[in-house]
Parts: C-alpha cells; structure tokens; sequence
C-alpha cells in the first residue's frame, strides 16, 4: 500500500496523484466497465436541445428558457424523493397523488380556512411526513411489497384528493408568497449573488478536501481536474442566470419579466441538502448499503426497518413540496393535481438520470438532470406542435430507453465485474 | 499447549425445539494460533459460530474470555470483546467501495460528516499490516474484485476493529487454487500477528496446512480437540464420519486435551 508509506504536507504537486491523462482513461474505464453514471442523461439532454434548437429557434429563447425550470420543477422535486425510494430497490407509485393530497391540504389551509401561507406549506408538509410514516411502517413493518402498497396509495389517495375537493371542484390558490413561488422571479442582482455563492461554496469544498487528502498523502484527483470542475459549474451557472436574467417580456413598458425564478434556488437548496445527506453521513451511507445487500447491512448493525421507513418519509416529503410548487404554478388545486402523467415523468426523471431501478446506485443529481430531460422532450414537443399523444409516446419510450441502458449496463459491470 | 486460551468453551448445549444440536461442548481457542473447526454437514458446526458470535443464546454452559468468565447475549457483546465473524457470504455491498465497507456499520465521523480521510487510512494500514497488495485503489468497488480479493476485505474488515478471535466460516469454499493460497497466507499472517483465529474447513489440504490445532464436532458434539502435528488426514477424516478415530472420540476419554467427550450412546440425536 504506497498510500501509508507517504505522508507529506506539501503541495500536490509531490502526492502520488493520477495525472489528467490516467484520470481520463480511468473515468473511461469505469464507463465501458458499465458505470455510466448520469452520462446517458447529459448526452440526451444535448442531443435534445440540438435537435429542438434546429427544429424550433424559440426553443432557444429566454423566456422558453425560464419555462423549462418551472415546468419541471414540480416532477423534479417528487423525483427527487423517489431517487431515495429506489435506491432501496422499492418504489413508490403512490407519490404523485402524494403530492396532489398535500397540494389539496395547502389550498384547503390557505383558501378554505383562511390561514397564513406558512401555516398551509407545515401542513401539507406534515401530510406528506404522515403518508410517506404510513407506507413505510407497512412495507417495513408488515412486510407488503412496496409495489402493492403504494399502488394501494395510488388509488386511495386519488379518492382523498377529490374528497377534499368536495367532489370534483378546484381551489384557486391566490396567497401572493405561495403563487411567487412558481411565477415569481428573483431580483437580476440575487440570481448572480447566489450563483456567486453556489460557486464559491462549491470551490471552497472541492479545494479543501484535495488539500486535506493530499496533506494525508491520500490519492486525489489531479489538481487540474478539481479546478476544471469548478471552472465548469462556474460556466454552466453563469450562462444560465445570464438567460435568465435577459428580459423575456413580450412589453417592457406593461411589465418587465426577468430574473431567475423563485423555484431554482428552492431545488438548489434541496439538492445541495439531500446530496449532502446521501453522500456526507453515515445514514446516507446506510442507505446505499441496504440498497446494494440489505442483509449485509443487517450484519453490520445498521437498523433495516428505520431506514426503510425513513426513505418513504423523505419521498412523501418531497412529494408534498412537489405538491405545493404545482398549486403555486397553476395557482390552484383540482382533483387532477398530482395526477395524470405526474408520477410516471417523475420514475422516468430518476431513472433517465442514471438511478437504478434495481436499488443502490443513485444519486439526487440524477433527478435534476433526469428532470431537465423529461422537462426538454414536453416542452419541445409542445413547440413543434405535436399533440400530448404523441408526447406520452416519446417520454415513454425514453423511460424505456433509459431503463434498458440501466439493466444493459449492470450487466455489463456484472461481466467485467467477475473478471 | 502453548498458553492459556483466549476463548474457552466450557458444556455448551443448545437445542432447537427437540433437537439438540451442540451436546456438552468443549472449545477452545489459543491467541497466536489457527483452530481448525471441522465436521461433516449438520455437525453443528455453524450452530457453535453463531452461539459463540452471540446470534444464538445458548441453553447451558459457560464462556470464558481471557481467563475471566463472560456472557455472550448479542452480536454487540461479541464484537465488544473482540470477537468478529467473517460470513461464508461474505456480507459486503457490491455498490459500495473498499473503505465504505470495512467501516460499514461503524463509520468514523467528525460531527455529522464522515470522516473519508481517516477511514481510508485506517483501511490502507490494516492491508499494509496484512502485507495486501493485490487491491490496486481503495475506492474501486467491492462488485470489481475477484472471490479472493472480496475475501481479504471481509477479513480485513475483521481485524480492523482491533479483534482478538476473528472466526473465519469457510474463507475457501469458492475459491481457486491461487487464491486459495492467498487467502491460506492471510490466515496465517492473523495469527502471526497474535489473533487468535478459529478456521471452519470441509478441505483438510487447507486444514492441515494452516492450522496448529484441530477440533472436530460430530453429531453436535465435540469429538476431539488435538494438536495438528499429533494427527493425520485419515484420523481426522474418520472423526468427522464415524466420531471416533483410534484412541480419539467418542469411545474412551480422549487423553489429548480433556475435552469433555460424551458417551458413545447418546449420539442418536436428530440432527441432520
């Protein structure tokens, strides 16, 4: 083990680090080696936008631009929460009538019963804790296969939207903080703040651990490789809140209609949470531990059922929030929220984005950019003019698409896996 | 003998129900040196690991520990005097990497962070101290190692925790020829190193090999505990069959080590 025999606090320049030539080789190893990662998702996502920027300029435009982040939003955030479910290897039909219940509970607190809009967002929050508590403690506990009990959900939970619609009516969400949330744009000058921020956070992360291991005489990636991270995320964040910040209103003089919207930090935040979660704690560790040998994880003292139900408990959460960014969007709630395509976009962003259906490998990331593609194909295909048929066709067979490149994939790192 | 055991068993019984599986068991492991534990299917074999590793309360019989008598109620009160068990299945995530499994389960934190730096080290200076070298980088995934690589982390897992008994279950049984003789090398090293190791084994090649003493479970009871210079491959073949062996087993106290060898008639237990 050269590692140990090594020990030395100077620059990196001294530690045994691969050079950018074997780091690329290496990540081009691990690729044809089966652990593609979210790599299908990004091509797809440049593949797409190339085609629909061909095919439609508008599609390129600003303000199509900002449309993409708040119609996706809703179907992210609930993938999101299922990136956790099925690292596991469960699943959850259920989480779009999830967050359809926990919308209908927001606009009944807000509207019905008059109360203040943080009063409504705990209590559809607290809704989605007590559904994703319930499925937990039946699957964990009882023992029913995830698939019966969210399905069962599914159904329920469908009736429990309309009855707290009182049969069929929708209620108009009008609190103005709630609609900003999906309709609202950050002031130009917070959107580079926080992109400033995002930037310096992510910089000072990345350069204290390179320091820290190569202080240790651990293995890092080469220096070269950190700072091109970094310098990417710093591109890729300033382009984007360049666009947004651009004026998309079709009138300057009625209103002016520029700025990041309200809902892209709220994902960055939530990203950067549960990201930290899966990959900085030991529970998330857990996590991906039950997921690849839940009995291995038994062993080594790690309680199963808790993080069973804990993962059910963090989808149904960000159901609930998914719910609320959808009523704030359409500014009201009707019994179809949550409903329809919700959950399927939802399964597809996580899968598309490189999770595995088969539990274990996965992370948060994965639904964003699963989500920015499912987002890109409705939108685009909205553009072209195709009707929402055709639309259904596509996305499904994308999931399909994107679920086979999972299981070719996990053959192959089975096969060079044995070798 | 060399010293005192670490490990003394001392009328270990356990029944499932109506069947009696371990019958007035006697065993013992000496830091330093590598038991063999051996017998024929349904010996019971599995049944002592597991009363020893704390996964079965036993119904009678005493454990002692360093010379002082101890209670082994759960797999916790085991780990917490030392005792690990390597699995015949191994027991690692194929998803996770070299590290992440020797520490999984007892992870090392500052705050709520984990520590990676740390973990790492600790895992890249208990290979060095196993003389590993066979692990290119710590951080590829357990699915990317051959059986006996994932072999060497689970029993580098093991003695990562400063065990003194670590209990291999079959380290072998999947394992080609090199490997085998790698994993063989590694078992030696542990009690080179001062562990003592208790070694389940149906390959008496490996048996005799590796070991300084064997004992041998037939029917649920233990039939002889011997040195392995004091034995041959047929003895030991004929305990694990037929229970006795010459001057060994079940006719006759065994003179060897005293071990307390039931009466011959009462080996009409229904294990199977």
């Amino acid at each position: 083990m050269s590692t140990t025999a090594v020990k030395q606090d100077g620059p990196a320049a001294v530690t045994p680090t691969p050079s950018v030539g074997s780091h690329v080789r290496d990540y081009w190893r691990r690729v044809r080696g089966g652990d593609i990662g979210a790599l299908p998702a990004v091509l797809g996502l440049l593949v797409l936008c190339t085609v629909f920027a061909i095919m439609r300029p508008s599609f390129l435009s600003a303000g199509n631009f900002a449309n993409l982040f708040t119609q996706g939003a809703a179907v992210t955030l609930i993938a999101m929460g299922l990136v956790f479910v099925l690292l596991l290897g469960e699943i959850d039909l259920s989480a779009g009538f999830a967050s359809g219940v926990c919308a209908a509970v927001l606009a009944n607190v807000v509207t019905v019963l008059g109360y203040p809009w943080y009063v409504a967002v705990i209590a559809a929050v607290l809704t989605g804790v007590v559904i994703g508590t319930i499925l937990g403690l039946l699957v964990a506990k009882i023992g029913i296969p995830s698939f019966v009990v969210t399905l069962a959900g599914f159904l329920a939970f469908q009736g429990v939207v309309l009855l707290l619609m009182e049969e069929g009516r929708n209620i108009s969400v009008r609190d103005s903080v709630l609609v900003a949330i999906a309709n609202r744009n950050l002031p130009p000058v917070i959107g580079w703040a926080l992109a400033a921020v995002a930037v310096a956070g992510y910089a000072a992360v990345q350069l204290l651990r390179h320091r820290n291991r190569s202080a240790r005489g651990l293995i890092t990636d080469p220096i070269a490789v950190v700072l091109a991270r970094i310098g990417g995320l710093a591109v890729i964040l300033g382009l984007a809140v360049y666009v947004l910040n651009l004026e998309r209103s079709r009138n300057v003089l009625i209103s002016s209609l520029k700025g990041v919207p309200i809902v892209v930090p709220i994902i960055a935040v939530l990203l950067i949470v549960w990201t930290f979660v899966l990959q900085r704690t030991s529970y998330g560790r857990h996590i991906y531990a039950v997921g690849g040998n839940k009995e291995a994880a038994r062993r080594a003292g790690i309680n199963v059922d808790r993080i069973r139900i804990s993962v059910f408990v963090i989808c149904s959460t960000m159901a609930a929030i998914g719910g609320i960014v959808a009523a704030s969007r359409a500014n009201s709630v009707d019994p179809n929220t949550g409903g329809s395509n919700v959950l399927l976009y939802a399964v597809g962003a996580a899968v598309i984005g490189g999770t595995s259906l088969f539990g274990g490998k996965g992370r948060v990331l994965d639904a964003v950019l699963g989500g920015a593609v499912v987002a890109v194909i409705d939108n685009g295909m909205g553009l072209m003019g195709y009707s929402s048929g055709v639309k259904y066709v596509v996305t499904g067979v994308v999931l399909l698409l994107a679920a086979s490149v999972d299981a070719l994939s996990r053959r192959r790192a089975a096969a060079s896996g044995s070798r | 003998m060399s010293a005192t055991p670490l490990l003394e068993l001392r009328g270990i019984d356990k029944s499932f129900g109506p069947v009696q599986v371990l019958r007035d068991v006697a065993f013992a492991a000496y830091p330093g040196e590598v038991t063999a534990l051996v017998g024929d299917n349904g010996a019971g074999k599995s049944t002592l690991v597991k009363c020893i590793s704390g996964i079965y309360p036993t119904d009678a019989g005493q454990f002692v520990f360093d010379g002082r008598p101890v209670n082994i109620h759960s797999p916790r009160d085991a780990a917490a005097l030392g005792i690990e068990v390597v699995y015949q299945d191994l027991a690692l995530c194929d998803n996770l990497d070299i590290v992440q499994n020797m520490f999984l389960g007892r992870e090392k934190r500052s705050g709520i962070v984990l520590d990676e730096p740390t973990m790492e080290q600790m895992a890249a200076e208990t290979l060095a101290g196993l003389s590993v070298r066979t692990v290119k980088s710590l951080r590829q995934h357990v699915s990317s190692l051959s059986g006996g690589q994932r072999q060497t982390v689970a029993i580098a897992k093991a003695v990562l925790w400063n065990s003194r008994l670590v209990i291999l279950d079959e380290p072998t049984a999947a394992l080609g020829v090199a490997q085998t003789a790698q994993v063989l090398e590694l078992v030696r090293r542990l009690a080179d190193n001062g562990l003592a190791v208790v070694l389940i084994s149906h390959n008496m090649n490996d048996v005799f090999a590796v070991s300084d003493r064997i004992a041998a479970l037939y029917l649920g009871q233990m039939v002889a505990q011997v040195k392995t210079t004091d034995i041959t491959h047929a003895q030991v073949v004929e305990l694990i069959t037929a229970g006795r062996s010459g001057g060994l087993g079940l006719t006759g106290e065994s003179a060897t080590n005293g071990n307390g060898a039931a009466p011959a008639d009462s080996t009409t237990g229904g294990v199977s």
